[in-house]
């Protein structure tokens, strides 16, 4: 494949393809517990997509400038959670400051964030599949909108299951599981579009 | 009354407040390894490995950490036991670290490590946590290997790679692919809560 465009095709993957909640089962927990309503699932995709493109950029310069260079990749899983907890740390404080209603709007989802192992996940995807800097960008930017769109369409598809009638023993947890299967089904519909190894 | 507690500490996991199919944590990996019994047998050692021994540490040190920064330490020190699992895996066993993936230290962000250290070891003495972890590890264990069981036997026909279903069996790839692992997860939470859960509130 053309150089140039692999970025491109590695942040349309990490959105169709490969989306990392339907087929990598990364960010589940927040997945079922937040996507009841459409309002608090948009705040908190942006919120990921945000912290997922800028931490991974953050993680590959660490790990590619600091922890090679001293053989120190065994510490990476420490290393990239506490530059994801300080990062979310950070951007919490600035948004406090510079904006009230951003504050009221992505606040809440900010500590929220530093657990979805999605997060994490992607920065590990990053570093086994041995992307370049502006790979990197572009996978994280993708696997955030992937998850957004994921999280978008379970929030929207809840909503309207609210008035259905579920069996007692599948509300909850258990129905959206299978929702989330029959996505990953469509999703997978997507499969072939992009290859890339 | 040590007894009794101890008893009540390590049941409770495995049934009615069990981690993934009650209190829905750590679906993550649940669904990411269960497509191989082999690989869910390695991941769960590692799970239970490191539930155990964080709960342990974080209760030792539970009147040191400060409130505030509580989270961060336990991070740490589960981070410091996951880092030791993926070692050791490495080392012994690269085919299935490999497969594994970035799950091994996914391990780290698995929602039932940081709720024991937060629902249990904060407020328990170290003994009793590492047995509250050890059984919640175990109850994450069993029900992972019920769904890669099925998931490994209806997917390839084949149980730890030995084939064990003849030619006539037509493999369902459905099921080691990720919509089965979303349906196979969601089946199992329906038949416990219908046919167990149930029957306990009656």
């Amino acid at each position: 494949m053309n150089e140039a465009l692999y970025p491109i095709a590695v942040f349309f993957a990490a959105i169709f393809t490969n989306n990392i909640l339907l087929t990598n089962y990364l960010g589940m927990c927040s997945f079922l517990s937040v996507s009841r309503e459409i309002k608090t699932s948009v705040g908190l995709g942006i919120a990921v997509t945000f912290v997922m493109a800028t931490t991974t950029i953050l993680n590959w310069m660490v790990y590619n400038y600091i922890l090679m260079p001293f053989g120190l990749e065994y510490l990476r899983f420490i290393v990239f959670i506490i530059v994801i907890a300080a990062f979310v740390q950070i951007v919490e404080m600035i948004i406090e400051r510079v904006s009230e209603t951003l504050y009221a709007a992505l606040g809440i989802f900010l500590p929220l964030i530093t657990v979805n192992c999605a997060i994490l996940g992607v920065s590990l995807f990053m570093v086994i599949r041995e992307y370049s800097l502006i790979t990197s960008f572009f996978f994280g930017l993708g696997s955030g909108l992937g998850w957004f769109l994921a999280i978008l369409a379970m929030a929207g598809i809840r909503q309207k299951l609210a008035r259905a009638k579920v069996p007692p023993g599948l509300e909850g947890a258990g129905i959206t599981l299978i929702i989330a299967g029959m996505m990953a089904l469509a999703f997978m519909g997507f499969s072939g579009m992009i290859n890339i190894a | 009354m040590a007894k009794g507690l101890v008893k009540k500490t390590f049941i409770a996991p495995l049934g009615k407040d069990n981690p993934v199919f009650v209190q829905i944590l750590g679906i993550c990996s649940t669904l990411a390894v269960t497509n191989k019994l082999e690989n869910t047998v390695v991941m769960t050692l590692g799970v239970m490995f490191t539930t155990a021994l964080s709960s342990f540490t974080i209760s030792i040190f539970r009147k040191l950490i400060p409130a505030r920064i509580r989270m961060m330490v336990e991070t740490l020190i589960i981070a410091t036991f996951v880092i030791i699992v993926d070692i050791v895996l490495k080392a012994y066993m690269p085919d299935i670290w490999k497969q594994l993936g970035p799950y091994v230290g996914l391990i780290i962000t698995n929602c039932i490590i940081m709720g024991r250290a937060e629902a249990f070891a904060l407020n328990n003495k170290p003994g009793l946590s590492l047995i509250d972890g050890l059984a919640s590890g175990l109850g994450y264990a069993y029900v992972l290997l019920i769904i890669a069981f099925f998931r490994e036997l209806l997917g390839t026909g084949t149980l730890w790679g030995v084939q064990i279903l003849g030619s006539w069996w037509t493999n369902w790839s459905i099921m080691i692919m990720p919509p089965g692992a979303f349906f196979m997860l969601a089946i199992f939470i329906w038949v416990v809560k219908e046919v167990f859960i149930k029957e306990e509130s009656k």
